[in-house]
């Protein structure tokens, strides 16, 4: 009984993981090979099976002018955006979450769940719906095609997402600790940033994770909202298909996009089995 | 210069929390609030460190309009029945938390953060995680962390409720020598409990509540002997008091086909008709008894708990011995009448066997 479930075990294991790794290993070979390897059949190993090009590599740095499609400055607009809209949205997402879990607000029939769900309603309606009035109203105060305008338009779809989590996160963790840090001589303020902030790291950081993927993967927003002064990887990355379909350099593309979720999702991962809040309450 | 509160009220919903409460603690004592559950103790304590406001009443500590002043500068102290620390804290850094926030010398608050863990025996924890520690010490942590303060005022909030039996009774015992030894002149504790036994063992002033209403003030000793309701006499006794309908006749009690000798203090009863009262200690197993039938018993710790049945009586009797019965057996008992109460048909207290009476 116990060998056997600890054969299936790593069967089970093993499956999953060449599951998991195999289409990135298939992209990454995909990458060093020019048109001929990928349309001469299928082949993995390179040296034995095919010999390797960096084309596809080079042609995602070299200037447009030079027959590459320089996607160096699109990454970095990619990240830049991503990376304040997230941090923009745990910000204020945090605040309201935890405004949303500890306050009663009342406007006539408004509550506090009717509060949260607003905020989640922003993602109920598919993105096509919301594309007509970002456009219009992105257009109106002059942030179309630019960085300063993705930005607001990502906060709006990632604020959701935080306030969504947090509070939730922060309905678990005992009111008695914040009463406690008041009666330890701590303003709210400072009950919340010395004590339910410090122990609400876990939380803070899969919103966090969530709001940097949704973020990231987005390219029908950045697609409709940017013309030519500013463009984003997703979009650039489409923008390679042409009348041949550059699979070498799609595939390294891909590869260079799916890096920072990668770290991300290392750090994090690290992070979520060290927090818990049990010694908290018993 | 005392704490006085004045007709607190406290209703968020349609029930009463606190009713129309009035106190006056004196600086130096020991009060405690005995209450069942959902009495309004813990809003009580709540309403005194100021996390709660009520909706109507005076709160006056210092001369000063207590209810005017916020949570974070009322010098106060508060142990939940949970075990509340911070966890992203070690052991050291909890109990230093309140010095700290009060931005006190950094040598002053190692001095006495060690000789705090040190009153609730827990030197040598400082740095330990919270996570690393047991619900008792957990809960001690969180007492050297109210203790270390110096507050003008500590709350407990049924401190030892979610402890076991073992490490209730040691630290019930702590509690009596920190109570004792620590207590400044200066502070006041207010203990909240459901057990009437803790109640008795601190030995303090005692505050009864029910349904948020103040039910009887006075010394532990006098609360047992003297309860002035039969809501109080059922609180204020574990098992619960033992209530009869019964009457006085031709200088016998009678209930349920029983007879039992008057006592001398229920001579002068008034009425005829009054509610029996009679502890479940002070009934007693005896063959030339009267005959009741066994439809519960229980053993707990060194005594076995009895509940008895005959025709609608109901009656609950403590024996100290642990004695195995089953259920239907017959049983014969006796009533020790020297110290039965007698309660009237208000429920209100008409004679006890301590002399008390509020008719």
């Amino acid at each position: 009984m116990g060998k056997l479930y600890k054969i299936l075990k790593y069967f089970f294991i093993t499956f999953w993981a060449v599951f998991v790794v195999a289409p990135f290993l298939w992209a990454l070979t995909t990458s060093f090979k020019d048109f001929n390897s990928v349309n001469g059949g299928a082949t993995y190993i390179p040296w034995v099976d095919f010999e390797p090009k960096l084309e596809g590599w080079r042609v995602l740095i070299k200037s447009p002018a030079n027959g590459g499609v320089d996607i160096i400055e699109p990454y970095f607009n990619s990240l830049f955006v991503t990376c304040t809209a997230s941090l923009i949205s745990i910000i204020l997402g945090t605040l309201s979450a935890y405004a949303l879990s500890r306050f009663t607000f009342k406007a006539g029939f408004v509550k506090n769940n009717d509060i949260t769900f607003f905020f989640i309603s922003q993602r109920i309606m598919p993105p096509i719906v919301l594309s007509i009035p970002f456009f219009l109203f992105l257009g109106a105060i002059n942030l179309l095609d630019s960085l300063i305008g993705l930005i607001v338009v990502y906060i709006v779809l990632l604020m959701p997402i935080a306030v969504w989590i947090m509070v939730d996160f922060f309905n678990k963790v005992p009111r008695e600790i914040d009463e406690t840090a008041l009666i330890d001589g701590c303003n709210p303020y400072q009950a919340f940033f010395k004590v339910v902030l410090p122990n609400s790291i876990p939380g803070l950081i899969v919103a966090g994770m969530f709001c940097i993927i949704f973020g990231w993967i987005d390219f029908f927003f950045a697609f409709i909202l940017t013309f030519t002064e500013v463009q984003l990887l997703p979009v650039k990355i489409v923008a390679l298909n042409s009348s041949i379909t550059p699979w070498w350099s799609l595939s390294a593309s891909a590869l260079i996009s799916v890096a920072p979720l990668i770290i991300v999702a290392f750090v994090v991962e690290r992070y979520l089995s060290k927090g818990n809040l049990s010694g908290a309450i018993k | 210069m005392n704490l006085v509160a004045e007709n607190l009220s406290y209703k968020p919903d349609e029930q009463f929390h606190l009713n129309e409460v009035s106190f006056d603690f004196k600086k130096g004592n020991i009060y405690t609030i005995l209450g069942r559950t959902l009495s309004g103790k813990t809003t009580l304590l709540k309403t005194i460190a100021g996390l709660l406001t009520p909706d109507t009443g005076a709160m006056q500590f210092e001369d000063k309009d207590f209810l005017k002043v916020p949570v974070w500068e009322r010098n106060i102290a508060m142990v939940y029945q949970q075990f509340i620390n911070y966890p992203h804290l070690n052991v050291f850094e909890n109990v230093a938390f309140p010095l700290k926030q009060r931005k006190v010398d950094d040598q002053v608050i190692a001095d006495e953060v060690t000789k705090s863990l040190k009153s609730v025996g827990l030197e040598g924890y400082e740095n330990r995680k919270i996570q690393e520690l047991s619900g008792g010490q957990q809960q001690r942590v969180s007492l050297a962390r109210s203790l270390v303060k110096n507050a003008k005022i500590l709350l407990l909030d049924e401190p030892l409720v979610n402890l076991d039996y073992k490490l209730r009774e040691q630290l019930r015992e702590e509690f009596k020598n920190i109570f004792s030894q620590g207590l400044s002149e200066d502070s006041i504790v207010v203990f909240s409990t459901t057990d009437p036994r803790e109640a008795m063992e601190i030995n303090g002033e005692v505050i009864v509540l029910d349904e948020g209403k103040v039910l009887q003030v006075g010394p532990a000793k006098e609360i047992f002997e003297n309860p002035k309701t039969l809501k109080v006499a059922e609180i204020s006794n574990d098992p619960p008091m033992n209530i009869l309908k019964a009457f006085i006749e031709t200088n016998k009690i009678k209930f349920e086909e029983i007879e039992v000798e008057l006592p001398d203090h229920l001579s002068n009863l008034k009425e005829k008709n009054f509610n029996l009262g009679i502890r479940a200690s002070d009934i007693i197993l005896s063959d030339s008894g009267f005959e009741f039938e066994v439809e519960l018993a229980e053993i707990s710790g060194s005594e076995t708990l009895l509940h008895l049945k005959r025709g609608n009586a109901r009656i609950i009797t403590s024996i100290e011995e642990v004695l195995n019965f089953n259920i239907h057996d017959k049983v014969k008992i006796n009533f020790n009448s020297n110290k039965v109460y007698a309660f009237n048909e208000d429920g209100v207290l008409a004679s006890s066997p301590f002399g008390g009476s509020y008719v």
